[in-house]
């Protein structure tokens, strides 16, 4: 069995489509995933949406994202049927397992290095309500400054 | 959050019209401080959906700002970069404007 990876799917569908046709095509994607033992974690539909420029002849698109655990055989597919759907105009999948574990590392190394410091410093090691914004290792200046 | 491009078009002001007289205004240019805004706002992952932390790093032609001008840091100008492409891939955010 390959490796499991996480990645992120957008894909914008022509405003023509009916919210059918939307559905419908989710439920094509699910059923790839399917196949290729993968798992579909999130679906976010952010509805009809302006294009920064214009893709063909549109104006507009409805953006889809799903979040998709599986194979690079999985993605690989998707990605192929993805392009051969005329009523998909643009489509991007992206892995995002690795960055979001390292921003989870540097997010939990900040904290212990703050809670270390703050010990350090005899106070206790979460900042209590009511001590302001910003952490304790930051400048006051800055504080005030976000504050404002 | 900050004003850039007053700041920037008058240094390419200064530039064409010599040194005359431009001394006090450079002083003002050079004397903002600069801090990377993730860094300052700790968010560690960049996220290419979200135009609204974008937008601040697109001037009017919608070009990627350079480091020297928004203050980012080195690992998150790069981690910028990737992220405008893609939005810029799902027309979230334009190639060119004009």
């Amino acid at each position: 069995m390959s490796t499991s990876r996480q990645y992120e799917l957008v894909y914008i569908v022509t405003p023509e489509a009916t919210e059918q046709d939307v559905a419908d095509l989710h439920t094509q994607i699910e059923q790839i995933i399917q196949r290729y033992h993968g798992t579909l974690d999130k679906t976010e539909n952010w509805g009809r949406r302006k294009l920064a420029y214009e893709i063909g002849k549109h104006r507009e698109g409805t953006y889809v994202v799903e979040t998709i655990t599986g194979s690079g055989e999985l993605m690989k597919e998707i990605d192929r049927r993805l392009r051969v759907l005329d009523s998909v105009i643009r489509h991007l999948a992206v892995r995002v397992d690795e960055d979001l574990q390292k921003a989870e590392r540097t997010r939990s190394a900040r904290q212990e290095n703050s809670a270390r410091r703050r010990v350090a410093r005899g106070l206790p090691a979460e900042r209590q309500p009511g001590e302001g914004r910003g952490d304790a290792d930051q400048m006051d200046d800055m504080e005030a400054e976000v504050s404002r | 959050m900050r004003e850039e491009r007053g700041g920037r078009g008058g240094r390419d002001k200064d530039k064409k019209d010599g040194k005359g007289g431009d001394a006090p205004r450079r002083g003002g240019f050079f004397r903002r401080r600069r801090v990377c805004k993730f860094c300052a706002e700790k968010i560690d992952y960049v996220n290419y959906k979200d135009v609204r932390l974008l937008a601040p790093f697109l001037p009017e032609r919608g070009k990627i700002q350079p480091r020297r001008i928004s203050g980012t840091c080195a690992l998150h100008q790069r981690k910028l970069q990737v992220a405008i492409k893609r939005a810029r891939q799902l027309a979230l955010i334009p190639y060119v404007t004009d």
